[in-house]
């Protein structure tokens, strides 16, 4: 296997510097091979690091420890024949469709006449004839994302890295790109020889990879390694796919931070005032409610088969089914989602009883919001200034976490009336305006 | 014109001419002669300005106007590869960026105009005995009014750069030569342009002061609109002042017509975001250029050489991804900090040194309440431009037909120097026999009041549809349309705008508090005053005490007042 290896991780560990001197683990005990032939999809939540990994396999980012080896030799920069398809595209507004293809070209300091051939025929096989000299503005974005491709195909890469490449477009134009680059791999016209794919959305990942690996968040660590040996064109109804994506929601959702087994009881993890808080607003959450406790899920639902009524992919559904079980309104149980006697109540309840119920679960089981209003009550005049919730919190987790798990705190607290804020001061305090 | 050669152009020669065709040729042939007629006289020697002095007959003003314009443009050239090199340090190094940031920011509150007599000297040594010396003081005086806000913009788009964009670049291997041209420049080239016209429009100001220099008992006068002025006013000819006005106003309608406007149309490509339903600007001049045939064929060699130029693999090796030194080696954060702080020390060791020779205790208190004289002028112009310019600015910007219209206007309004409203305001105060102290102040805002304008009338087109048709729905009127609506939306804008306002102000204090029509001589008391009378009198000492305390006042004003409320604003009302 070593002797195909196009590219080989051992052991990476990747850290963030913290505002207070000290570093934020984000990646850690990172094994991965990437074989010629194969599509290994890196999937996992918001925070899992699968992009800190694709960056650090670019040379984007330097490892802060472990090695990761291309060809037999080590990544230190970016290396020539590791391309990659941005998120966003990252087209470059100014350049023509045909000069964005060239620009990889260009920087390799080819003949003009080789740059010009091979950027034709790029354009040529990802199906922009005729685009040549149009401006990205001027297309489409499933087309710009067709020249993010050609441009990364272009300098005819071993491995291709893909971050999220189909998250920004339309379902439609999605499943249409994702079938026209299944086709041209599986034909083997794409001069490319292995493909590491980032993404949240499970059954894109179960439709394109050969190799799924499953990450935790905070820090990111690979949980679990899934082979997909289902034979290419994959169908989505077909009942062995469908059983591969329910097997993933299930690892997904688990929420212990140990490789779990699947069928084992999870939502027993304790939250801890350091716990990252998912972002949903509470409408959201009632909605979500509302929706399992009504018909045909009458308080009992499948996360898939729920997540696509309500049209949210992995990222979006995930956060929610956290915040919920969070606050002990339901239980997810083998990737199904099961409403308690606390949740139905609140579904029955009006919105005074639902405000009433909601700061009850809170302050219970959320501890920070306990924590901030403590504090609060302790002080004479009641009010606290965001810092000093800040900076306890910056101890645990990133400046852009502790902003984030503050501002969900707040909107929760606000919906449940258990102490308001004040942006403009930026201070907590107990009363609401009268 | 274009930063590569297009894909696919028909070659050979096809039909030959075009009338695009003629008016390139005529536009090219017509920069060539101006070019070539405003250099001749570079390499003369100084006493060829003796030999043919100045004349105010009109027909000498085609040639003033051209020189004119030249200085300025070879000032434009020095301000934009200043900003290329020193914004792309500071933006590139962190060690850099501490002390540069800071320093750009306080040169942009140096009165330069107190400066002028200061660096004539030096530059005259450069060159002696010849105009080229003269030249290069006129010109950095230009200069000095120009770079500034142009590096502080260019700065600022480098740390804005999207990072996928610059993912994507590093991910393709490409060197910092070819990302700076491929990624940076075209990035910063919108917001650069823009400041690149208000700087042309700011340093006419300048223009008239730098021509007609003179140090203590030399005068240097340089052949130019500036110096034609300055005769004009020495000689109470009032027609020859409509003539510079005329002049001036063919001159920046030229520059729009033929620099500006093409330039913006072409920059319209590096927009980064394009808002649908924007009007893509267009150019005449740029239309005939790029349409042309002959022009194409005779800029291909340029814009090949340009693209190999382009191409070339600088640095040789590719960059190598490093740990982030962030704050990570108190060693070096420590041996920087000494660095910067002996330079200061040393820096302040010579000022006070150079100052304190001839200079007493009384000195400093005297010039301190000066400023205080003029911080009051100012503060009372400022609120008196708020109260007029707010309400107008606001109205325009809401009336998009309107906008368009009054832009160009307030833009050559701007470029206005205040000494051609000497006659007006001179023969008034002496007429009606008014206090200088109040009268002559108005023209220190003359010039500075429309970046009020300016910005108002863009934070009032930036005020959503949706807002203006919800106020419209719930019957917000009146007062409370100004409370809720129109003064939060344009706040931020009004700030940006007051604080270039104000700055402008101060500078324009030296030229404004002390005015003279013919034998007339009128002052005012205040800071501005007493640089001028000391630059007249070629007391070093004194004009750089005044310099540093007027930096002082301006910096202070800015750290105080404008800064916090800018933040306030900007982080209270911005929308979206």
């Amino acid at each position: 296997m070593s002797s195909t290896a196009l590219l080989d991780i051992h052991a990476l560990r990747q850290t963030f510097p913290r505002a207070d001197g000290g570093e934020l683990l984000v990646l850690d005990g990172i094994e991965l091979q990437l074989v010629q032939g194969q599509i290994v999809g890196l999937l996992g939540r918001t925070g899992s690091g699968k992009s800190t990994l694709l960056r650090s396999i670019a040379g984007l980012m330097p490892a802060a420890a472990g090695t990761i080896t291309y060809l037999g030799r080590p990544v230190v920069g970016p290396a020539p024949g590791i391309a990659m398809v941005f998120q966003g595209f990252a087209l470059f507004p100014w350049l023509t469709v045909l000069e964005n293809v060239q620009l990889g070209l260009e920087a390799l300091g080819l003949p003009e006449t080789e740059i010009r051939q091979r950027a034709l025929a790029a354009i040529d096989l990802i199906g922009l004839d005729g685009y040549e000299s149009a401006y990205p503005r001027e297309l489409s974005g499933g087309m710009r994302q067709r020249v993010g491709f050609a441009r990364a195909l272009v300098v005819h890469p071993n491995i291709l890295l893909m971050d999220e490449p189909f998250s920004a477009l339309d379902v439609l134009t999605a499943e249409t790109l994702r079938t026209d680059f299944l086709e041209l791999w599986g034909d083997g016209k794409l001069p490319i020889k292995g493909v590491i794919l980032v993404t949240h959305n499970i059954e894109e990942a179960v439709l394109m990879c050969d190799r799924i690996l499953l990450f935790s968040s905070n820090p990111g660590r690979i949980i679990r390694e899934i082979a997909v040996d289902l034979k290419q064109p994959r169908n989505r109804l077909d009942p062995q796919f469908r059983e591969l994506v329910e097997n993933i929601y299930v690892a997904m959702t688990a929420r212990t931070p140990t490789p779990p087994k699947i069928g084992t009881a999870a939502g027993t993890v304790a939250t801890t005032i350091s716990t990252i808080l998912p972002r949903v607003s509470a409408n959201l959450l009632s909605g979500f409610l509302e929706t399992l406790a009504g018909t045909p899920y009458n308080g009992k639902a499948d996360l898939p088969v729920i997540a696509d009524e309500l049209h949210l992919d992995g990222d979006e559904l995930f956060p929610v089914a956290d915040a919920l079980q969070m606050l002990h309104l339901v239980e997810i149980e083998g990737g199904d989602m099961k409403l308690l006697d606390t949740g139905k109540q609140f579904v029955d309840g009006d919105t005074n009883d639902r405000k009433h119920i909601f700061q009850r679960q809170l302050l219970s089981y959320v501890p920070l919001a306990a924590h901030i209003r403590r504090v609060l009550q302790e002080r004479t005049n009641h009010t606290a200034p965001k810092s000093r919730f800040f900076d306890e919190l910056e101890d645990h987790m990133s400046a852009d976490d502790a902003e984030a798990t503050l501002r969900s705190v707040t909107a929760w607290a606000r919906y449940g009336e258990v102490f308001a804020y004040d942006d403009d001061t930026e201070t907590f305090s107990l009363e609401n305006p009268t | 014109m274009r930063l590569s050669v297009p894909i696919s152009v028909g070659s050979g020669w096809g039909r030959f001419f075009t009338r695009w065709d003629v008016l390139a040729v005529l536009l090219i042939v017509g920069l060539l002669a101006f070019f070539a007629e405003a250099s001749r006289h570079l390499l003369a020697p100084l006493t060829d300005l003796r030999l043919r002095p100045i004349s105010l007959d009109p027909a000498n003003l085609p040639e003033y106007a051209a020189r004119t314009t030249l200085r300025m443009l070879v000032a434009m050239a020095l301000s934009l590869f200043f900003t290329f090199t020193y914004a792309t340090l500071a933006a590139r190094n962190k060690y850099a960026e501490r002390l540069l940031v800071p320093l750009l920011d306080i040169l942009q509150s140096v009165p330069i105009l107190g400066f002028i007599s200061i660096t004539v000297v030096f530059f005259m040594a450069l060159a002696p005995g010849r105009v080229l010396g003269a030249e290069f003081a006129a010109v950095f005086a230009i200069f000095t009014s120009q770079a500034w806000n142009m590096a502080f913009s260019f700065y600022q788009s480098l740390r804005t750069v999207p990072t996928e964009l610059v993912e994507a670049s590093r991910n393709f291997g490409l060197r910092p030569w070819m990302r700076f041209w491929r990624l940076d420049v075209p990035f910063a080239t919108p917001q650069l342009i823009w400041n690149m016209m208000m700087s042309m429009s700011g340093s006419w100001f300048f223009v008239v002061a730098s021509e007609a220099i003179s140090v203590g008992n030399t005068t240097i006068t340089l052949p130019g609109v500036g110096s034609y002025i300055a005769l004009a006013i020495e000689h109470r000819d009032l027609a020859a002042v409509g003539y510079a006005i005329a002049t001036m106003l063919i001159v920046i309608l030229m520059y729009d017509q033929i620099l500006f406007r093409p330039l913006v149309a072409w920059a319209d490509r590096f927009r980064f975001e394009q808002e649908p339903g924007m009007q893509a600007p267009e150019s005449w001049a740029l239309d005939v250029l790029t349409r042309s045939r002959i022009v194409e064929h005779l800029t291909r060699p340029f814009a090949a050489t340009w693209r190999r130029l382009l191409l070339a693999r600088w640095p040789k090796s590719p960059a190598v991804a490093k740990r982030q030194p962030e704050d990570r080696h108190p060693w070096i954060v420590f041996q920087w900090a000494v660095i910067v702080t002996a330079l200061a020390a040393l820096a302040l060791w010579q000022v006070g040194h150079f100052v304190v020779q001839d200079i007493t205790l009384s000195d400093v208190a005297t010039v301190l309440l000066l400023g205080l004289a003029t911080l009051s002028r100012i503060v009372v112009l400022i609120a008196l431009a708020t109260v007029i310019w707010v309400p107008i600015g606001v109205w325009v910007g809401t009336r998009p037909r309107v906008a368009n219209m009054v832009q160009p206007v307030a833009q050559f309004l701007a470029a206005f120097p205040a000494n051609l409203l000497f006659p007006i305001a001179v023969s008034a105060i002496v007429a009606f026999k008014l206090n200088p102290d109040i009268w002559l102040s108005p023209l220190m805002i003359l010039g500075t009041q429309w970046y009020i304008l300016f910005n108002v009338v863009a934070g009032a087109a930036a005020i959503p549809a949706e807002l203006r048709a919800a106020g419209v729905n719930f019957g917000v009127r009146g007062l409370l349309w100004w409370r809720r609506i129109a003064i939060p939306a344009v706040l931020p804008y009004y700030v940006t705008g007051a604080i270039t306002a104000s700055g402008g102000s101060w500078n324009a204090s030296i030229v404004a508090e002390v005015a003279s029509w013919g034998d007339v001589h009128l002052e005012a008391q205040g800071l501005g005053a007493y640089i001028a009378q000391q630059t007249e009198a070629g007391n070093f000492h004194h004009i750089v005490l005044g310099i540093v305390v007027m930096s002082l006042f301006v910096v202070l004003i800015n750290r105080t007042f404008w800064r916090p409320l800018y933040l306030f604003a900007e982080r209270k009302f911005r929308i979206g």
